[in-house]
């Protein structure tokens, strides 16, 4: 057990963010069913309002914090030292207290539904929405301690992440195998080099915001109160100044898992290497320009509107440019159709139409009429689930061989795929219908003959299937890490250092520190008749 | 860079400190929170519905800056000497450093003092108090986490623990206490020029 509590292997705390934040999806799945219950028919009383507020507060809160970004971190945690050739993290002690203060967040935020009144009524579980927006979250408009959970477990969790970022960055720059030049490291490292300086100059502004939350509620501060002449506009800000560059935060890694599965299964080197890393660069630099594209509707200058429409047009170049390069690497390649790279073809598809959606609700004149409607739910359900779940998937395909010495099981893994395949579509491309029909998000009914009800059947009958692809993938990871077939060091013959040890890597991961001659060193000691480190 | 690759060995092979990308990790995070707090004290600049007003009841610090600025350039000379093993020399400019930063904290404790109980001026009082106490009070509070740092190392050398190989630990140490330092411009101009 205190191997396990103990630990400051980046391995082991890799597993436990996963596991952590499996535990969590399924908590937040929960909670989307419910929610989907409520909402098949009109006028329907499965859940009270109270009750609604609290599941979506707590269903965005999670799926961002206790979900999306542990499991990345875990798989970072995992792969990136392993990928550069290093013993371990830059910080394995950080590393560790990062990994707790996370957990401990997660359980705070919880702990909300054990507090006040009951557990079927969800206690004091925070009910202002994941983003929160003042004034609902003053003392005026939520007495009690529903808030103070939100903002307290997220500070916690918050502190954990600046230190897992830092910790990244760290490792990256000064912890590569000799002849692991930065212009050789895996799309891996690099994409998560730039999450970590994401996540440091991101998080901390929600950690600024949520001290000036604590102020206003615990000290008297004015900060988001109106009555003393403050603007809860300032928050709004303040929140997206995070909450935009979040999003990369998730989704980079994801272009991480991607830029390595998709060589990997198409046969060939990436194509167009700098120019990933360059857009990759770039979008983490746009990014942190776009936020008030959150705000159309809020209103601002026309200026304000013209700037931030063409930020947010901007970094959907290299975006696109990512997407070409992807399709690019595929084309002409020996494809093979294993789970890593369904999932991963899955990701481009929906990651694009996404992206699309995107690009037009960043034309103010177009979010004024569908901000805040289920549109915007479709779009971002479209990314989040459509983008960064699959491509979550498609990475536990291509590593729990590596992570466990044992392979998930290929007819488990495409059942798997097609079942989520139809069931995020049923759900997510039906919701957009409603949206333009004028359904806002966030109502705990609606009535009937609005033309919203079977739009939202079918999207409901959708979770159905969402939910049993989810079991289906639950099985096959308990049955094959007791009785899968064993993978060997190198079941998917690939090219990157991780690939080099043996599966599980044992606890110093390397038995002699690798050197490294080009950007697929495995290649280069399979083929040393004609090793890449010839045409570098 | 195929050849100087593949002539590359273990011992040319060098990286950036871990400590001190760790520590710049750490300044940039902290940037970034102290952006937010100036941006909300920029902004309600003048926005407060009842006085007092900046004008009214703050006195501009200047010895307090001085001995905070000045803290920076001891510390520097502390980080040369112990780097040629000078450790008397070090000690010294090691407890001028603390000592600086000790009055600029002694400083702020008495404008605190004075405001609060003399001029009845407390974060509750307005959107000027708000940011005021807000700003001033995380920069402080930065301040106060370097003076334990400082300490930890003054006890830590008196008992002739720190030696010529630390120099290393120290200098990062050092990074985090001239940032400090560079913060209290910004937010002296912020709150002293800019905002009286």
């Amino acid at each position: 057990m205190y191997e396990w509590l103990g630990t400051g292997d980046h391995k082991k705390i890799g597993l436990m963010y996963i596991v952590y934040a499996l535990l969590f999806l399924v908590v937040m799945g929960v909670e989307a069913v419910l929610m989907r219950i409520q909402l098949t028919h009109a006028n329907a009383t499965f859940l009270s309002p109270e009750l609604f507020n609290r599941l979506f507060t707590l269903h965005g809160t999670t799926g961002v914090f206790f979900v999306a970004m542990p499991i990345l971190f875990g798989f970072g945690n995992y792969l990136v030292p392993l990928m550069i050739g290093a013993r371990d993290m830059a910080y394995p002690r950080l590393n560790a207290f990062g990994f707790w203060m996370t957990a401990f967040g997660g359980l705070l935020l919880y702990a909300s539904f054990f507090a006040g009144d009951s557990v079927a009524q969800a206690g004091i579980a925070p009910d202002v929405g994941w983003f929160a927006y003042a004034p609902l979250t003053a003392t005026a408009f939520s007495p009690g301690h529903s808030t103070d959970y939100w903002n307290l477990s997220l500070l916690l969790a918050g502190v954990g992440s600046i230190s897992g970022g830092a910790n990244f960055v760290a490792t990256i720059l000064s912890m590569r195998c000799p002849g692991m030049t930065l212009g050789r490291m895996p799309l891996l490292a690099w994409m998560n080099l730039v999450m970590g300086g994401l996540v440091l100059v991101t998080i901390s502004p929600l950690t600024a915001a949520q001290l000036m939350l604590m102020g206003d509620r615990y000290l008297g501060a004015h900060f988001f109160d109106t009555q003393a002449g403050g603007s809860v506009v300032m928050w709004m800000h303040f929140f997206w100044i995070f909450g935009h560059p979040e999003v990369y935060v998730l989704i980079i890694p994801c272009f991480a898992f991607i830029s390595e599965i998709i060589p990997v299964f198409s046969r060939k080197a990436i194509f167009g290497y700098p120019a990933m890393v360059a857009a990759t660069t770039s979008i983490g630099f746009v990014s942190l320009g776009v936020w008030a594209h959150h705000m159309f509707t809020v209103g601002m200058p026309s200026y304000g509107n013209a700037f931030f429409v063409l930020t947010t047009m901007v970094v959907a170049v290299p975006t696109g440019i990512k997407i070409f390069n992807w399709l690019a690497t595929i084309w002409g390649g020996r494809i093979r159709f294993r789970t890593p790279m369904l999932f991963a073809l899955g990701f481009l598809f929906q990651f694009l139409i996404g992206g699309l959606t995107g690009i037009m609700l960043a034309t103010a004149p177009f979010d004024w009429q569908l901000g805040n409607s289920y549109f915007v739910v479709a779009h971002f359900h479209y990314v989040i689930v459509g983008g960064i779940l699959f491509s979550i998937f498609a990475a536990f395909y291509y590593w729990f061989p590596k992570m466990t010495g044992r392979m998930l099981n290929e007819t488990l893994g495409k059942w798997h795929f097609w079942i989520l395949l139809i069931g995020f579509h049923l759900t997510f491309d039906s919701l957009h219908i409603p949206g333009l029909l004028g359904m806002p998000r966030r109502v705990y009914t609606y009535e009937a003959g609005r033309g919203w009800e079977s739009w939202n059947m079918i999207a409901s009958i959708g979770v159905i299937f969402q939910g049993v692809a989810v079991l289906i993938f639950v099985y096959n990871m308990i049955q094959s890490y007791v009785k899968g077939t064993p993978a060997g060091n190198d079941p998917w013959d690939a090219w990157t250092l991780e690939w080099a040890t043996t599966s599980p890597p044992p606890e110093y991961n390397f038995a002699t520190v690798p050197t490294v001659h080009s950007r697929r060193p495995l290649w280069d000691i399979k083929h040393p008749d004609d090793p890449d480190s010839k045409y570098e | 860079m195929s050849a100087t690759g593949l002539n590359m060995t273990a011992s040319t092979w060098q990286l950036p400190s871990r400590g001190k990308v760790g520590m710049i990790c750490l300044i940039i995070a902290e940037s970034a929170i102290f952006t937010i707090f100036v941006a909300a004290y920029v902004f309600y600049i003048g926005k407060s519905l009842n006085g007092p007003t900046p004008r009214e009841v703050l006195r501009v610090p200047i010895v307090g800056t001085i001995c905070l600025l000045s803290s920076s350039l001891t510390m520097h000379w502390a980080i040369a000497r112990l780097r040629q093993g000078q450790m008397a020399a070090f000690r010294i400019c090691w407890f001028l450093t603390l000592l600086l930063g000790a009055i600029f904290i002694g400083g702020t404790t008495l404008e605190w003092r004075h405001l609060i109980y003399q001029d009845g001026f407390t974060i509750q009082t307005n959107l000027f108090g708000t940011t005021y106490y807000s700003l001033v009070g995380l920069h402080a509070s930065h301040v106060i986490v370097g003076l334990i740092g400082l300490t930890i190392v003054m006890i830590l050398t008196l008992l002739g623990k720190v030696k010529r190989e630390h120099s290393e630990r120290c200098e990062v140490f050092s990074l985090y206490w001239h940032f400090v330092d560079a913060v209290w411009v910004v937010v002296f101009t912020t709150v002293y020029i800019v905002g009286r």
